[in-house]
């Protein structure tokens, strides 16, 4: 009998102790991350910045989903996360629209949302919490701004331009933004003139399918603007194919700020690059950890960000990650 | 008239018309469709970027009208053209100087064959286990992204080794190298299905595999041939795609060629329903496609609404493929000429 009341004791010590160093230790935060999908160079940096930083910090465990450019894809990875009962939701949206009933519902679960570069419509911005990352319609001025000050330069500033326009994902943020913020520059400049505009999906291959029709149809470009640098790097191949050169013939502005372009202003064959900074994973986790310690967190969270032509590039490219 | 019936007779005549349309519609609104130059010794124009940027298409659809003769479908082409593209990256390297981990030729020749292999385990599902052709390539066109992705490590990988672009970029007497390619596989395809007995068997097999194994026919093999077949021009178009911009992208090289592919043999004359196929109607299929392709681009269409223009012009090609949709319009012209 005594032997099984010093069992009870034990027992009952070792279950205070044990919810004591429950208490003392705080579960590991949840963290759903879906990715839109790994398109290109700057996808995958920001990817693996946003894996490395939660790594770094063992109070969090990442539970990591890549959409593979599908909205379906996201859709449903967002509704696992639900179901997981996730602290957060980290989410790069592929595209603005369409994603309100599922932000709904993560809503309905208590589950905040945290944007990461890609923000969704306006109608579904009241369901998130914040947005890190970078203003694309600014992003879209710089370029003009260079533009404008690159033909001051040349002395072509009062010249007829046209320009031709390579646009991302037809409804994405970026393209919607980028195209938005390069027109407001344009207002200023009535010369300008954008004669042609088609999406090369971000990719590669469709910058350099399109540019190749453009090329063909028209013997008068004398600026091509494209949404990034992927589209870019295909287009110049595009303009070497047509006997022309990239950078001298047509002034080539690209977006994002990937390796390649980098490479392609140093040979001259780009003229610049305006910087879309993948690296959001510390910032990511930064406002994560706020947001678990209750403090107040900012709807808007930017990102710094440069610009880079002939005069920088070169200097810029031994740190370049992505 | 009876020349006109006999001229409509002809396979090829629904999918020439529809071409000539989309050409004929060029000539009047793009003024610069038909330009051929010469630049850097080759030929240079819109007609040649159809040629060279359809030549992928073109080689799917010569894989895919076999399938399809035997009354299956493969749609893992595209993710294995993608798992082409990666295993050829992977093995030449993405060296800035353009030497290559591995000789050119060999990688060239490893990446065919591991889509073969793709192609190959499609034909055994399908004619060992008796999967459903949809279902048993739907594994592959999922997993085949899944297989690109680890070839490349989930980046896009850049080359720069310039041998390797004649396959995508190169010109021999003035016309795209990868046209050579199709030309070279037509042809053969053609001798092996029409002037050998293999033809009449994959056709057979396609109409009724009961009734082709009793007359002796391997029905087995045959499927099992054809979907090799496919992947292996799969593996191919992926090459001619990676060379083409100098990069392997597992996301993206390939998406929705499965569907263009289908389309083409389909817009060719050849029926889903196996039998009866037409290797040179599905390469005006291919043609039609990419003339679509470069004609919105040409014109200017925005694209906002590409797809829906896309979606239009491909619905009346269709139509007016479809004989009993023809005789339909005719009876109605004939009455209301009666009527009158």
């Amino acid at each position: 009998m005594r032997n099984f009341r010093k069992t009870l004791i034990l027992i009952a010590a070792a279950m205070v102790l044990f919810s004591a160093s429950a208490f003392a230790k705080p579960k590991t935060w949840v963290v759903g991350f879906s990715q839109e999908g790994s398109e290109s160079e700057w996808r995958t940096a920001d990817t693996i910045s946003v894996q490395n930083a939660f790594l770094a910090d063992p109070s969090f465990d990442l539970l990591y989903s890549d959409a593979q450019n599908k909205q379906e894809n996201q859709i449903m990875a967002i509704r696992s996360f639900i179901a997981r009962r996730v602290n957060c939701i980290l989410f790069t949206a592929l595209v603005e629209t369409g994603y309100g009933p599922v932000l709904e519902e993560a809503k309905r679960a208590g589950i905040p949302v945290v944007m990461i570069d890609r923000d969704v419509a306006k109608e579904d911005r009241h369901l998130r919490l914040t947005i890190i990352g970078s203003d694309f319609m600014k992003e879209g001025e710089k370029a003009g701004i260079w533009l404008a000050n690159y033909l001051k330069e040349k002395g072509m500033a009062d010249k007829p331009i046209n320009i031709v326009e390579l646009q991302g994902t037809v409804g994405s943020a970026p393209a919607i933004e980028r195209a938005k913020g390069f027109r407001i520059i344009m207002k200023d400049h009535p010369n300008w003139q954008i004669t042609r505009s088609q999406s090369g999906d971000f990719t590669t291959a469709g910058g350099k399918a399109v540019m190749e029709a453009f090329l063909k149809e028209d013997k008068n470009i004398q600026v091509l603007f494209a949404h990034n640098d992927q589209m870019a790097l295909g287009a110049e191949q595009a303009i070497k194919e047509a006997g022309l050169q990239p950078g001298k013939d047509i002034i080539v502005i690209g977006m994002d700020g990937v390796k390649g372009a980098f490479q392609a202003i140093m040979n001259g064959e780009q003229n610049c690059t305006v910087e879309c900074n993948p690296l959001l994973g510390p910032q990511a986790v930064q406002a994560i950890r706020d947001l678990r310690d209750g403090k107040k967190i900012p709807p808007r969270i930017w990102t710094i960000e440069g610009l880079f032509d002939a005069t920088n590039a070169a200097a810029a490219f031994p740190t370049r990650q992505y | 008239m009876a020349w006109w019936k006999r001229l409509t007779g002809k396979k090829l005549f629904w999918p020439l018309v529809a071409l000539a349309l989309l050409l004929a519609f060029n000539l009047f609104f793009t003024p610069h469709f038909f330009q051929i130059q010469i630049k850097q010794g080759h030929l240079y124009g819109n007609v040649i970027d159809i040629l060279k940027n359809g030549s992928p298409i073109m080689l799917l659809a010569i894989g895919m009208t076999l399938v399809i003769a035997t009354k299956g479908i493969d749609i893992s082409v595209g993710s294995v053209a993608a798992i082409s593209a990666g295993v050829v990256a992977m093995l030449i390297g993405g060296d800035l100087q353009g030497i290559p981990k591995h000789p050119i030729f060999e990688s060239i020749v490893l990446a065919v064959l591991v889509c073969t292999v793709a192609g190959l385990w499609n034909g055994m599902l399908v004619s060992r286990i008796g999967m459903q052709p949809i279902i048993a390539t739907l594994i592959l066109f999922v997993a085949g992204r899944g297989i690109a992705m680890v070839t490349t490590n989930a980046m896009v990988v850049w080359l720069y080794a310039k041998p390797f672009a004649i396959i995508g970029q190169g010109y021999v007497f003035g016309l795209p190298f990868s046209l050579y390619m199709v030309v070279v596989l037509l042809l053969m395809t053609l001798f092996v299905t029409r002037r050998t007995a293999l033809g009449l068997f994959i056709e057979a097999v396609g109409i009724n595999p009961t009734a082709a194994r009793f007359a002796g026919i391997n029905a087995k093999n045959i499927i099992l041939l054809v979907y090799a077949f496919s992947g292996f021009c799969a593996g191919i178009a992926g090459l001619i795609v990676c060379s083409n911009v100098m990069s392997a992208d597992g996301n993206n090289a390939g998406v929705g060629y499965e569907l263009d592919a289908i389309l083409a043999v389909v817009l060719g004359g050849t029926s889903l329903n196996g039998g009866k196929f037409n290797l040179l109607g599905s390469i005006v299929g291919a043609l039609i496609i990419e003339t679509l392709t470069v004609t919105i681009y040409a014109f200017n269409v925005p694209p906002e609404i590409a797809q829906v223009v896309k979606a239009v012009v491909v619905y009346i090609i269709s139509l007016l493929q479809s004989s009993k949709f023809r005789s339909s319009v005719a009876n109605m012209f004939g009455r209301r000429e009666l009527a009158a």
